[in-house]
């Protein structure tokens, strides 16, 4: 009797190692992205995307701003227009009306109308397929991509980014967001003995306003990064509520397995 | 003249065996395949001791992963594409249009991870135990053999998406082999067929991951399972239970597998499959180490991944490989991190099978291999430099300890006295 | 007998054995059959096998009377042919030479069962695949050109089925049933839809 509650114990213990695991990898894939420790001062890497792409009217909305503010130069290129109105609830007609560009049909793939190699001449480089680039990077680099662009003269693009240092990308978004401009203060670090002075990002100055508030512009900014990570695993949503059903059933099975296995080791001694 | 049976029928077949005694479907099917001999040679009538505990489940649960990766294999070769310029998309097509392609994907790659947790703790079974002694030496090897063997398939697995980790640890995987002294360049070209990583590498891995050396595999369990069978399982005490048979020549201390073990086994592959679930349907990628990043971006040879790491089951030997700055002696070591696991037979010079009964010695320096094992492990999946690279060379060494010190440490070790019987205790 | 390890000395509850075994394997059968089930439908069209499948467009505008053109669906060919008022009079008058004149057994759209086997007596939309062991048919338009009292239809080169410009088999063929329709629709007068219709696309 002793023993069997050890190993009763025992075995509650494992599984709830299991669930630590299991919990805890959770919650790292909720968080998105494996980054560095942070440099002191500086709080844009700690941002987070909360995004919950089981939230279909936000990925809607970002399907939304995806086709009027980026479809212009990255296709998805592995995802059609037909899936996202089956797995977005956007009924054809809609669909036809609000996102698909004139010409294109819902079973086609969705593609930019920009050729590659005349982005790569006025870029430097392609316009990269977003797709996966979720799964690739991480929600929190997208959210922390697409709100660090700042003002910088010296770039052929006028602009900067600090999660994407030299990013190819021009800010296409200031329309919405406005233009700012990053401000660096002086820093003095001591590296491997030496004293070495360093710019460090401090904050943000708006420069010029744009067409949303700093809210609706992160409102924005999160529906995009929601709609990106549902494009990058859009059988996400089946994923998981079929293994709600799966695991249930197989503890089912589990404990019948146990009862089983105790009946017959009665015999052993 | 044949002796005729009851039915009239003789009692020997043409080839001298014993008719079968049952009639009817099953009668027919065992005159002409020994069914029901195996049933009671391999199942019924094989013993084993009666006091396993949880580390004996990872074998017949390392088969299932077997089953698993050969079906979800098969199908997903049925709707990949292998080549330079179809392998990336193909996968993302079994991810989003291939009815459950999805989960065949998951299945597999969870199931790649699986079987290496898996057959780790069954390997960490026989270093508890002694299962690797005499007369257990050529199970040891042919185990050692499929875990050789797998970590090949794992390896040529994993470039088959051509994603651009597949890609640069191909590249750096494969570039190992050129530190051989004088063939190891021309070595390097003839495993490649190319200049670099190219399509001809991706189509002769395909080849061997998907035929060759499962069959290889294949044979090799087969081989490992039958040579179970010759010696009789060990067992948590490093008891041989064949040396105390009661008067129906039946091992005392053993139990009939069938249906013993095959019930409890049920057991045990049913909570597996439960871990198994969660994971492949609410975190497949596990945060990055079963499915990594960097791979979810197409093959670049102009631009390599942050840090380039192998997938978590050889990070400790990738460690190990790292942790010496010199980079042929780094492969020799390497090399030699994986081979020493060959010797243990025959380093280990203890009176006694079973940790139960050795002393502080053996015990403390298996915790210690351990702990560096997964340290090693740790470590190979992080930058190597500063401290991580000290801690490497520390742990590198007492790896090597563990094995090569074995002769002495094993013979000096107190050892406490090996009852007669197994323990066992009711369950 | 009392040393050894499995000791028969208690009353073995065989029925609770019998039923957690039972229920043990059933459940286990349960599962491993819903287990197949991803595996089996994975053979099932892909979506890209659908999208392809997709309904066919055709312009019809430029297609001039007694002309066929092929288009294709679903990985079959589609005969569009636009009938002369010629053409749509030699569909009837030899019904009793036909096997299936009223397309009873035959596979149409409620929309084409009926003498022409089409919407209207214009256009008449057919899969092309002869309905014994899949040939193409051949064309033969032309009233007596394979012998006198020939009406015109298609004529198919394998085995020697024929058909009339209904698409209906003849007697004597070793076709059973008339050539088949597919679902289809007119989006606008210059358009054919194939593979679409009042029930959405098939």
């Amino acid at each position: 009797m002793r023993t069997e509650r050890m190993r009763a114990w025992l075995g509650a213990a494992l599984l709830a190692l299991a669930g630590c695991a299991a919990g805890s990898a959770l919650a790292a894939e909720a968080a998105g992205a494996a980054e560095e420790a942070p440099k002191a001062g500086s709080g844009w890497q700690h941002w987070r995307a909360d995004t919950d792409v089981t939230n279909i009217a936000s990925v809607q909305r970002g399907a939304r701003n995806f086709t009027s503010y980026c479809l212009g130069c990255h296709s998805l290129k592995y995802e059609r227009w037909s899936r996202l109105g089956t797995d977005l609830a956007i009924p054809d007609s809609l669909l036809q009306k609000e996102l698909l560009p004139p010409g294109d049909k819902p079973t086609q793939y969705i593609l930019t109308s920009m050729p590659a190699a005349d982005a790569e001449a006025w870029f430097g480089k392609a316009p990269p397929d977003l797709s996966l680039m979720a799964r690739a990077r991480g929600r929190d680099y997208l959210y922390q991509f697409l709100k660090t662009f700042y003002l910088d003269p010296t770039r052929q693009t006028g602009a900067n980014n600090l999660r994407l240092p030299a990013t190819s990308m021009p800010a296409v978004l200031s329309e919405l967001e406005g233009v700012k401009r990053a401000v660096f203060k002086d820093v003095t670090r001591s590296v491997g003995g030496q004293l070495m002075h360093e710019q460090e990002f401090d904050h943000f100055e708006q420069v010029a306003p744009g067409r949303l508030s700093a809210a609706e512009y992160d409102g924005f900014v999160r529906d995009t990064v929601n709609f990106l990570d549902y494009v990058g695993e859009p059988t996400q949503a089946a994923r998981r509520s079929l293994g709600l059903w799966v695991v249930l059933f197989l503890l089912v099975f589990t404990w019948l397995a146990w009862l089983m296995k105790r009946e017959y080791w009665k015999d052993v001694h | 003249m044949a002796v005729k049976s009851a039915s009239g029928a003789p009692a020997t077949l043409p080839g001298g065996e014993p008719r079968a005694a049952r009639n009817g479907f099953w009668g027919w099917i065992n005159n002409r395949l020994p069914v029901d001999e195996f049933i009671r040679e391999q199942l019924t009538g094989y013993f084993a001791p009666k006091n396993f505990n949880i580390w004996y489940f990872f074998g017949s649960i390392a088969l299932v992963v077997l089953v698993l990766q050969l079906v979800t294999g098969i199908f997903l070769t049925m709707f990949y594409k292998v080549g330079e310029a179809s392998s990336f998309d193909s996968v993302e097509y079994i991810m989003r249009e291939v009815n459950y392609g999805w989960l065949i994907r998951y299945l597999h790659s969870t199931g790649a991870s699986a079987f290496f947790i898996v057959v780790y703790l069954h390997m960490f079974r026989a270093f508890l135990y002694g299962s690797y002694r005499k007369p257990r030496e050529l199970l040891w090897l042919f185990g050692m053999a499929v875990y050789l063997a797998l970590m090949a398939e794992a390896f040529m697995g994993y470039v088959l998406p051509w994603g651009n980790m597949s890609f640069w640890g191909a590249q750096v995987i494969v570039n190992l082999f050129g530190t051989i002294p004088g063939i190891g360049p021309g070595l390097v070209e003839w495993i490649r067929g190319d200049y670099g990583i190219a399509d001809a590498t991706l189509n002769r891995f395909f080849s061997l991951h998907v035929a060759a050396l499962p069959l290889g595999l294949l044979l090799l369990v087969a081989l490992h399972l039958v040579a179970l069978r010759r010696s009789g399982s060990n067992n948590p005490d490093g008891i041989e239970i064949k040396e105390k048979l009661g008067p129906d020549g039946t091992p005392l201390d053993g139990i009939p597998f069938h249906p013993y073990y095959t019930v409890k086994d049920v057991f045990g592959i049913g909570l597996f499959l439960v871990i198994l679930a969660i994971i492949v349907f609410f975190v497949p990628t596990l945060g990055g180490l079963f499915l990594e990043a960097p791979n979810f971006e197409p093959a670049n040879p102009l631009s390599t991944p942050e840090h380039i790491a192998p997938v978590w089951y050889f990070t400790p030997f990738y460690a190990i490989l790292r942790a010496v700055p010199d980079q042929r002696m780094g492969a020799l070591l390497m090399l030699l991190a994986v081979v020493s696991f060959l010797f243990m037979p025959w380093l280990d010079r203890s009176p006694v099978k079973s940790m139960r009964y050795r002393g502080w010695l053996s015990r403390t320096a298996l915790a210690l291999f351990a702990v560096s094992f997964v340290a090693l492990g740790y470590l190979g999946l992080q930058p190597a430099d500063g401290v991580y690279v000290v801690l490497a060379r520390i742990f590198t060494v007492i790896y090597f300890a563990y094995f090569w010190l074995m002769p002495i440490y094993t013979k000096l070790d107190p050892v406490k006295p090996v009852p007669e019987r197994v323990v066992y205790r009711a369950h | 007998m009392a040393d050894h390890a499995v000791v028969a000395d208690r009353e073995v509850d065989l029925s609770r054995r019998k039923f957690l075994t039972q229920a043990t394997i059933a459940t286990g059968a349960v599962g491993a059959a819903v287990a197949a089930v991803p595996f089996i439908e994975s053979w099932m069209p892909s979506e890209r096998a659908r999208a392809q499948g997709a309904p066919t467009e055709l312009d019809i505008s430029k297609l001039e009377a007694g002309q066929m053109t092929t288009t294709v669906w679903r990985r079959s060919p589609i005969y569009v042919v636009r009938r002369s008022p010629d053409m749509v009079k030699r569909i009837a008058g030899h019904d009793a030479d036909l096997k299936d004149p009223n397309s009873l057994k035959s596979e149409q759209p409620p929309y084409a069962k009926n003498e022409l086997r089409s919407r209207s007596p214009e256009f008449l939309v057919l899969v092309g695949t002869c309905t014994h062991l899949g040939c193409l048919p051949k064309q033969r338009f032309g009233a007596g050109e394979l012998y006198p009292s020939w009406p015109g239809g298609f004529f198919c080169p394998c085995h020697g089925s024929r058909f009339d410009l209904a698409g209906r088999v003849f007697d004597g063929s070793p076709a059973s049933i008339n050539l088949r329709v597919p679902p289809y629709s007119y989006p606008n007068p210059h358009t054919l839809l194939v593979g679409a219709d009042e029930k959405g696309a098939a």
